[in-house]
């Protein structure tokens, strides 16, 4: 025997997975066993450093580790078999390619010499999963095993932050290789992505910031992914040029939304103040954000009259949709300190009374305002009072996607970054629970709530199981109108009030289904009744499906209609007479 | 502004098209080219024209050259978005920098008796294309120079009894000194 059989870095591929997956501090994975996979349970079956969590779909276990990734700003780690395992992946993997969500996940496969062969469970994972992935390797070789799983971790969380998908055949996990822990030569040469800033251009940022007469910072969720010091930063700038700020979706918290210079969220539906100041602004700056088709409306009639400054680490989200003038390439973090550095040593605040004073009369419009109902829980109102209740907590939120979404994002404060779990751009029924079992792995002893809407949260309730298995407390808050509410919404205002299969005939009974899986089923309809079930909900130590039925024709305003520019929005008061609204619905595009 | 009833905003971009060809050194892998082909059918861009070949076998490079038309917009997306694939090394504008050589070649089979046989044998005399495959009735003829040499001596073939023709498509490379 050589002296080969006692060097400790010889190993299988199925320990190497393990192996690798502990050197780079990975605590849970979220994954589901199958055929091509087994050999990698059966070392995770022999460990006790790293925690796997079962889901019931491999959907969930994507969403899941999304959430996880979000809220702590590590990577999300899957592990998934071959095949449909593979398959089911896609949507997460596609989620997050679009939100800049770190993801590695390990796919099986079957093995090599089966590969092209139509073998049970085989799919071309690589070729499905290339479009919805930031990178994607299949490991042939176990030699090469650990260096494209070291790879894959340093591709996933720098950069513009994504989804990576290893793809590993079966007699790879089998055979027996030499593992190498991670090394600065595991990168491929030719990805380099760009942190710092050029000076040049900063200081042309500083000087046209300084110039402004009616400016604005417009800030996305890449201020999230840079970690908590952008949004340090990020405030910092805020409070020494006394800018207003507004945020997309994906941006909420990386500055307090009690903060003085808060305009609320902007695009289809952000508030008025918010619009406004981005349609009549002198100069933008916009950080981590990409001008995404919700947030600009109509491209030729936005912000005509700006000169743009654009931050972003990827040059491709540069010109993409709208023409800036100072882009900016590099880390959010890392620009706003040099922009923060060089604006105090050479500008001064300056002078935009008069710019505040037209916001404050956009302020007044109100643009959030709804018909308060003393019998019927309005939507609005049950977020309002779930914010209410839960200050001051240390609370997260998710969300799935539609009304009940929006409303969210309208009605809850944000302090913090890193507390809000939304799919923002591919916009993901059936996000939100997967999202919260995993941020309530990642924080055990936080409030998770995912704010639901009746027919989003179906689309993965099974991770209800998985929620009980692993006392995972999460709190399912479902805005239950018996519609996919914002299906209607857009067959009101656009298709003549056809509502073609936006109603849910049947509905479960979400407190039978809740007891059904283990945990507990509340029901709420009536406005008096609704804080006492929220404590309940709160004080409650296992996973809850709250039930509140709201208004079920309530709609979500204020609006920015198709083809229309951020000065036309419809704010609520101009949608007063639904009836009236709605039939001149089709003359508004 | 009027539009069918939609949940996006469509709007109808009038900048004119341009042509570019692009030079993309990439990291000779498994994959690499479909995903360079799934960009462009992924995010809808054209390509004209599209070769690839491994050019440093020892650092495991290729090099692909692309022909693609869009407006100046969309060119810069194209780069960037070919830039930012973890397998690229460089992406170059061999049309923006201006001083760029493209040449492709073409084998043409034309096939004919009597006098249009002569002339195309006298063409292909002046285009410089020299004769690879030869029969009594037919020839194939070996022909570079860029594209519009090569369309230019294709048309003059057409009625001289065109058969087929097979092309590399474009390569290119900057003129003077320097590397990309």
């Amino acid at each position: 025997m050589s002296d080969k059989s006692h060097d400790p870095n010889q190993m299988t591929g199925a320990a190497m997975i393990v192996r690798a997956l502990i050197d780079h501090g990975v605590q849970h994975i979220f994954g589901y066993p199958g055929g091509a996979v087994l050999p990698i349970y059966d070392e995770i079956f022999q460990q006790t450093e790293m925690q796997h969590i079962l889901v019931r779909h491999e959907q969930g276990a994507g969403h899941a580790a999304e959430g996880y990734a979000r809220s702590t700003g590590k990577p999300g780690v899957v592990l998934v078999t071959s095949g449909p395992g593979a398959t089911n992946m896609v949507t997460p993997l596609a989620d997050a390619l679009m939100d800049s969500i770190p993801l590695v996940c390990i796919t099986g496969q079957v093995p090599t010499h089966l590969i092209g062969n139509d073998a049970f469970q085989e799919c071309d994972t690589v070729g499905i999963t290339r479009p919805c992935t930031k990178h994607n390797w299949l490991v042939r070789n176990v030699n090469d095993l650990a260096k494209v799983l070291h790879e894959a971790f340093y591709v996933a969380t720098s950069g513009r932050p994504g989804p990576v998908v290893v793809d590993v055949p079966k007699d790879v996990q089998f055979a027996t290789g030499t593992y190498h822990p991670p090394r600065k030569s595991d990168v491929h040469v030719s990805y380099a992505p760009r942190v710092k800033g050029d000076a040049m251009q900063i200081r042309k940022a500083v000087a046209l910031l300084a110039s402004a007469k009616r400016p604005i910072i417009y800030s996305g969720g890449g201020v999230v992914n840079s970690g908590p010091e952008a949004s340090k930063l990020l405030r910092e700038l805020v409070e020494i040029t006394g800018f207003p700020i507004t945020s997309t979706l994906m941006g909420l918290g990386a500055y307090p939304a009690s903060g003085k210079n808060w305009l609320g969220m902007l695009g289809m539906h952000g508030t008025y103040e918010a619009n406004m100041a981005m349609h009549d602004c002198d100069v933008m700056l916009c950080v981590g954000a990409r001008f995404d088709d919700r947030i600009t409306g109509r491209t030729d009639a936005f912000s005509p009259g700006s000169k743009k400054i654009h931050i972003d680490i990827d040059p491709s989200s540069i010109n993409k949709n709208i023409r800036v003038d100072i882009p900016i390439i590099g880390d959010c973090g890392d620009v706003l300190g040099d922009i923060l550095q060089v604006f105090k040593a050479e500008a001064k605040k300056p002078d935009i009374k008069g710019w505040w004073s037209e916001i404050a009369t956009w302020r007044a419009r109100k643009s959030l305002a709804y018909k308060p109902n003393r019998d019927v829980i309005m939507p609005q109102y049950a977020i309002q009072r779930l914010f209410e209740l839960t200050r001051g907590r240390d609370t997260y939120i998710t969300t799935e996607v539609g009304q009940h979404q929006m409303w969210a994002a309208q009605f809850y404060g944000f302090e913090e970054p890193h507390r809000w779990m939304t799919s923002g751009g591919l916009g993901t029924m059936g996000y939100g629970l997967p999202a919260a079992i995993g941020v309530q792995v990642a924080h055990p002893d936080s409030l998770v709530i995912d704010i639901g809407g009746d027919a989003s949260v179906q689309m993965t309730m099974q991770e209800m199981s998985t929620a009980v298995q692993f006392d995972l407390p999460v709190k399912i808050f479902i805005l239950n109108n018996s519609y996919m509410g914002m299906v209607r919404q857009w067959q009101q205002l656009l298709h003549g009030n056809r509502l073609s299969h936006s109603y849910s005939e049947a509905l479960p009974d979400f407190v039978k289904l809740a007891e059904a899986y283990g945990g507990v089923g509340l029901q709420v309809s009536k406005p008096a009744d609704l804080d006492g079930a929220i404590l309940e909900m709160i004080s409650v130590k296992k996973p809850v499906l709250f039930d509140c039925r709201v208004a079920a024709l309530e709609n979500c305003f204020p609006m920015i209609p198709s083809g229309k520019a951020h000065n036309e929005m419809i704010l609520p008061t101009e949608a007063a007479d639904p009836a009236a609204f709605f039939a001149s619905g089709k003359a508004l595009v | 502004m009027n539009q069918p009833a939609s949940a996006y905003f469509i709007e109808d971009r009038h900048d004119p098209n341009e042509t570019h060809t692009l030079a993309v050194l990439v990291q000779n892998e498994p994959g690499v080219l479909a995903r360079v082909i799934g960009l462009f059918s992924g995010r809808g861009y054209n390509i004209e024209s599209l070769t690839v070949s491994e050019t440093e076998s020892q650092k495991h490079l290729s090099r692909i050259t692309i022909v693609t038309t869009g407006t100046p917009m969309v060119i810069e997306q194209i780069k960037h978005q070919l830039d930012r694939m973890i397998p690229v090394y460089r992406v170059v504008d061999m049309t923006l920098s201006g001083r760029a050589i493209e040449r492709e070649l073409a084998m043409v089979k034309v096939r004919g008796t009597g006098e249009p046989r002569v002339e195309a044998l006298r063409l292909a005399d002046a285009f410089r294309a020299r004769v690879i495959d030869a029969t009594t009735e037919s020839f194939v003829f070996e022909i570079t120079g860029n594209s519009g040499k090569i369309n230019q001596f294709i048309d003059l073939m057409r009625p001289l009894g065109l058969v087929e023709v097979s092309r590399t498509g474009v390569a290119a490379i900057g003129r003077g000194p320097e590397g990309m």
